[in-house]
């Protein structure tokens, strides 16, 4: 709990050789230190336990519950799809949080949230109390939604490769053993959804690939959406550089997947693919229903704009891919660094005993690959609104690139650099 | 949310004192809670990584970091994303980023 290293830190002392023998840091203290869990430990968890350190001066004592032993990034997780990256360049680790920051690591899974006790369980079997609690548990896919996916066995052939791991290697060795000639299907579920260009950039790198690896091969884009949803007309031109390897379906949601034959069963036709990649429908991770928030739609976090506090759970702050989003803003990991800005700074204040910022401002950056080195950006600025109590984009500020361009696929990656860093170093 | 006690005088006063126009006490970290909006790419505090490719922008003079984003917001420094970005953003709200920068070492 770092209770002793962080009082003679605070304290400005030298060593422990000035504390009298008996006398924990936390007794000669004058107030109780404050104590936030932060729950996950992505671009909103990660940032959040960073930056309550770091703003607090190393006075709030913070815990990070994260189940997995290192970060994986899915921005730039289609790039090792497409072979131009593997999972060792989107990996990394949680050392900077805990030897730089002071962060209290702990590599678990949370079972049940008691929100008036201030307490949750672990999985291991332990229990933390916390004064404030971070909740960024990302999306859970909605497997109940399509017919087929039920099983653990059907869920390993069909793969989603929407959380970068072990799915994402899976889905690159299915698309390298794949012979040239065979169809590549990609399904995409109607938004909201987590990383709204991530689908068609997906497939542009994938054409990529094929164009390269086996030309005669073929990516089929089924999207449930009316159009394609993030930069429009960037990724037309980009698909129609792929013209005789990608085609482009809207209106095509799938209904039903048979996994054995891996056939996409839409409304009023049947797909069948050598490989078939579903993006399921995604809800807030389940420890918020546990928890007791409040959804929109049963499915996303409510929560109150200049806290990120749950709107029925005093305490409870929700960043990232699971809570209602503001109008236009989209679910992406830059915004889940920005949400957990916005929620540490008000907890610091919170815990103070003071009013949070007034006027929170976020805003995001989304670079898509549409190949191995040609990219495009959407970006947003968003402002509170104190009459709509919520963040609102700014009227003639963000847009899109006027073209891909190398020069942009330059400053994606160093964009992921620069976040990563901005979260874990 | 909690109410914090002097967060409830202060509804109070201006509850008594003003109408709905009443704006809420100003958050004495803004500038650093502004600056936290650009440091996703530019590294936090400002220090990207030394790559040159995003440009680092902690310890940068105020006065520099001002003329650039104004070019940007007038388009008389054409550029990818920043325009887009600048624009997004009051004078004032500028005026702190590049103060909260320009002091960081």
């Amino acid at each position: 709990m770092l209770k002793r290293r962080d009082f003679l830190k605070t304290a400005g002392l030298a060593g422990g050789s000035l504390l009298l023998p008996g006398l924990s840091g936390r007794a000669l203290a004058a107030t109780p230190r404050a104590h936030v869990v932060v729950v996950g430990g992505g671009y909103g968890g990660a940032t959040a336990a960073k930056y309550l350190r770091m703003w607090s001066g190393g006075a709030v004592d913070v815990t990070l519950v994260e189940r997995d032993p290192q970060f994986i990034s899915c921005p730039i997780s289609n790039l090792v799809l497409g072979g131009v990256k593997t999972l060792a360049d989107i990996t990394l680790g949680y050392e900077g949080l805990r030897d730089t920051w002071g962060v209290k690591v702990v590599k678990d899974e949370v079972t049940a949230i008691d929100p008036a006790a201030r307490t949750l369980r672990l999985a291991a079997g332990g229990t933390l109390s916390w004064d404030r609690l971070v909740l960024s548990p990302g999306v859970d896919f909605q497997f109940d939604q399509v017919p087929g996916l039920d099983s653990e066995a059907a869920r390993g052939r069909i793969l989603h490769a929407w959380k970068a791991g072990a799915q994402t290697v899976a889905l690159r060795a299915q698309l390298e053993a794949m012979p040239d000639g065979g169809v590549y299907a990609l399904t995409i579920p109607l938004a909201p959804y987590r990383c709204p260009p991530g689908p068609y950039e997906r497939a542009c790198v994938v054409a990529d690939y094929f164009r390269r690896a086996k030309p005669k091969s073929k990516v089929l884009v089924l999207d449930a959406n009316a159009e394609i949803i993030s930069k429009k007309a960037l990724f037309t031109q980009a698909f129609a550089r792929y013209k005789g390897i990608l085609e482009y379906r809207p209106n095509s949601a799938l209904r039903e997947v048979d996994a054995a034959s891996r056939t996409a069963l839409l409304d009023f036709e049947n797909v069948q693919a050598d490989v078939l990649n579903v993006v399921p429908p995604q809800r807030a991770g389940a420890i918020a229903t546990q928890a007791g928030l409040k959804l929109i739609n049963g499915r996303w976090v409510d929560i109150d704009w200049q806290t990120f506090e749950s709107v029925n759970t005093p305490g409870v702050h929700v960043l990232g891919d699971a809570i209602f989003p503001a109008p236009t803003m989209p679910k992406s990991g830059h915004m889940a660094n920005q949400h957990a800005k916005v929620a540490a700074a008000a907890i610091l204040r919170l815990l103070a005993g003071e009013a949070p910022n007034p006027a929170p401002v976020v805003m995001n950056t989304c670079y898509s690959f549409v190949d191995a080195s040609h990219v495009i950006h959407v970006s947003s600025v968003h402002q509170y609104d104190a009459a709509q109590r919520t963040v609102l984009p700014v009227a003639g500020a963000g847009g899109v690139s006027a073209a891909a361009s190398e020069q942009e696929g330059r400053y994606a990656l160093a964009w992921a650099h620069n976040i990563w860093a901005d979260m874990l170093a | 949310m909690t109410l914090s006690p002097r967060r409830a005088v202060l509804g109070l006063l201006f509850g008594l004192a003003a109408s709905a126009h009443a704006s809420p006490a100003p958050d004495p970290d803004l500038a650093r809670n502004l600056a936290a909006t650009c440091t996703g790419c530019h590294g936090t505090d400002g220090h990207a990584r030394p790559d040159a490719t995003m440009p680092v922008l902690a310890g940068v003079p105020a006065p520099e970091l001002m003329q650039k984003l104004r070019e940007f917001r007038s388009g008389t420094w054409p550029a990818t994303i920043m325009p887009q970005i600048a624009k997004g953003y009051s004078e004032a709200q500028l005026e702190l980023i590049a103060a909260y920068f320009a002091a960081r070492k």
